[in-house]
């Protein structure tokens, strides 16, 4: 591994235990995808060393869950670039409703939780069906930017109209059954952690059969392949983008509610952040690529816990940028995705 | 003279509107030079706020901890924001538009969280005692200043191919423009004036914080230059001019509209590109519903109203393309 030599030299000047200045020869070493590899070297000695192993691998499961919620998010937004070849930048926002309208279901309507989930999923995909059709359908044939500043336009309106209806202040979202904590392999950890887990696997394993298996699946796949093909070919175009945004904004709401439970916590600007790190997610696995946004998901919440662990807390949003940034210049096609050619 | 300037316009203006009108002033720089990247070059930007946060935090940092004077410590703040926009242009232009929203989406994220966790800019506390040295002719002088370069800048050869980038980046390549090192020319430009007008608004307002320089400014900023119009200078004029005063105005008649004026921003974004998405006074050759309505409505009439009242139009106009979307 080229860079790995200046891990070992430039370890005891961080740690103190040798009071060495790094040479400046200890960075010039350090690019591209060594850089990574050294990180997570590093970060893997230091937790090792310093704070035990229990500890790192701790960190490990909260990256897991957290990535599994952000690969929930990243597969809405590749399934829509995948039929239409736009940033749904209102995604976000959708999560956010989902959220919401998860924690009124539970706590005013007193639904039991899993039709609570169910319904907040539904009630989502209503949402992002007419933000589609109300936003991007009557411009399905403008360029690109007017698209993109109306997917913009409309996560401002829909966030601050949540901000208008439900106030800044921020919602306590308690688990509507009981919570247990227990330990596997000195590993602590949660029935909502595995909660999560499961709904976001099966999620996941729902979507893939759906995609690869029924007619619907299909009729998505050719659509994003060509829309006018997939229209001569019988297709209903409308209808198909129609429901990639129902099932990926129900995808989205489906991870708003486990959020909002694990952090316990509901807020009209809670979709911002998830919202960039589902596309950041999305992007590093290869956007329109199914299961690039899953593995995408996962790796961007593990390599924020790696971030966390070698800088700190406070840097958490900006790791989730600074992969997008040296995953856009390094290999813009992701990590699973195909280069693409620009089609004229 | 400025003084003396300055000494003239106070006594003509009372200290509220002097206040609005450097802040409209401030504003129209911004517009103008997102106006170059996202009307002219048609790249969206998301991330105009960051270029301004590091000219204000160069100047502010300049002139309390180095001892520059206004004028160096203005011009420095343009050239380091400058520097900056030739960084994060140049990776993420030479790709296709959208990722470009998202990267300066990212990185004002970035110089945001950044400028929150430095000891050196006062992190969450702001930096303080930055003396008032902006004043309304000084800001006039910026404007026109600003106006005048990026109207000789698209008025020119580089002008021109910008705008070819923005009808068609293949054809434009393909007829020997280079896409590239113009998206990033336009890009550096922009930055450096958004620098300019962070360092005046350094100047103007004392007091920086981190979250004066958040998303929701470049939104606002974007919003300015679509409503103006996309492609037209004095579009962003208009733009900045109205969406400045209009809160403020507001904030007097009816308090309630003045503090929700994202939902309106938000909804005024996806009307104005539905229905005309060159805004006011955009110069691109897109067409909206309205346009196609309008001109559907023309033909209509010079065909000899065939048997239908103006009801007729209403029904989903761009069903059939109207001019300018080209076959289906």
């Amino acid at each position: 591994m080229p860079g790995s030599g200046a891990v070992w030299r430039r370890f005891p000047a961080r740690t103190g235990f040798a009071h060495r200045a790094p040479s400046r020869y200890d960075w010039e070493e350090t690019t591209g995808g060594a850089c990574l590899a050294q990180a997570s070297t590093l970060v893997l000695y230091r937790c090792a060393a310093e704070r035990g192993a229990p500890l790192f691998a701790q960190q490990l499961i909260n990256g897991l869950v957290t990535g599994s919620t952000y690969a929930l998010i990243a597969l809405g937004y590749t399934m829509v670039y995948g039929v239409l070849q736009l940033i749904n930048f209102a995604h976000g926002e959708i999560y956010m409703v989902g959220a919401f309208t998860g924690l009124l279901l539970v706590t005013v309507a007193k639904l039991p939780f899993p039709l609570a989930l169910l319904l907040a999923m539904g009630g989502t995909a209503v949402l992002g069906v007419t933000i589609e059709f109300i936003a991007y359908r009557p411009l399905r044939r403008s360029s690109r930017l007017s698209v993109l500043i109306s997917a913009i336009g409309m996560s401002i309106f829909v966030q601050n109209v949540a901000l208008w209806i439900w106030g800044p202040s921020t919602r306590s979202f308690l688990p509507p059954f009981p919570v247990t904590t227990f330990t596997i392999a000195g590993l602590r950890t949660n029935t909502l952690d595995l909660l999560t887990l499961l709904v976001a696997v099966l999620m996941m394993v729902g979507l893939h059969l759906l995609v690869t298996r029924t007619k619907l699946g299909k009729a998505m796949r050719a659509v994003a392949q060509d829309r006018e093909t997939a229209a001569l070919m019988g297709i209903n175009v409308n209808r198909t983008i129609a429901f990639t945004f129902a099932i990926g904004s129900s995808l989205a709401a489906a991870a708003g509610v486990m959020v909002g439970m694990l952090f316990n916590a509901v807020t009209p600007s809670m979709g911002v952040m998830p919202g960039l790190k589902g596309f950041v997610a999305a992007v590093l696995g290869g956007i329109g690529h199914i299961p690039g946004a899953m593995v995408g998901g996962l790796v961007l919440g593990m390599a924020e816990v790696l971030g966390v662990a070698l800088l700190s807390s406070q840097w958490r949003d900006a790791v989730a940028f600074a992969i997008l940034i040296l995953v856009l210049l390094y290999r813009p096609s992701g990590l699973l995705g195909r280069r693409t050619q620009e089609k004229v | 003279m400025i003084d003396w300037l300055d000494g003239v316009l106070r006594g003509f203006i009372n200290p509220y509107y002097y206040g609005i009108l450097v802040t409209i002033g401030i504003n129209i720089i911004l517009a103008l030079s997102l106006n170059l990247v996202t009307g002219f070059t048609g790249q969206l930007h998301l991330g105009h706020a960051a270029f301004m946060a590091i000219g204000a935090y160069t100047a502010g940092l300049l002139s309390t901890k180095a001892g520059f004077g206004f004028a160096g410590a203005v011009i420095v703040a343009g050239l380091v924001a400058a520097v900056a926009g030739v960084i994060v242009g140049l990776p993420t232009l030479r790709l296709r538009g959208d990722y470009l929203a998202i990267a300066t989406l990212g990185f004002g994220e970035i110089v945001r969280i950044t400028l929150l966790n430095l000891d050196i800019t006062g992190g969450p506390f702001g930096l303080r005692g930055i003396p008032r040295q902006t004043n309304l002719p000084i800001v006039i002088l910026a404007v026109l200043f600003s106006f005048l370069v990026l109207r000789s800048l698209v008025n020119s050869r580089m002008g021109r191919a910008l705008i070819a980038i923005r009808e068609d980046e293949v054809a434009a390549q393909t007829m020997g423009i280079d896409t590239t090192r113009l998206k990033v020319t336009s890009f550096t430009v922009a930055a450096f004036f958004a620098g300019i007008a962070g360092a005046l608004f350094a100047y103007w307002f004392r007091y920086l914080n981190p979250s004066s320089f958040g998303f929701m400014v470049s939104i606002e900023l974007l919003a300015m230059v679509v409503f103006g119009g996309l492609g037209n200078l004095l579009g962003s004029v208009l733009g900045a001019g109205v969406m400045t005063y209009l809160p403020e105005f507001l904030r007097t008649v009816a308090p309630a509209i003045a503090e929700r004026r994202l939902v309106f921003y938000g909804a005024l974004l996806v009307i104005v590109m539905i229905l005309r998405p060159n805004g006011l006074l955009g110069t691109s050759s897109e067409q909206g519903w309205l346009e196609i309505w309008l001109a559907r409505r023309r033909s209509q009439g010079a065909a000899g109203r065939v048997g239908s009242g103006p009801g007729a139009g209403s029904e989903a106009p761009p069903a059939t393309g109207g001019a300018g979307h080209g076959p289906a």
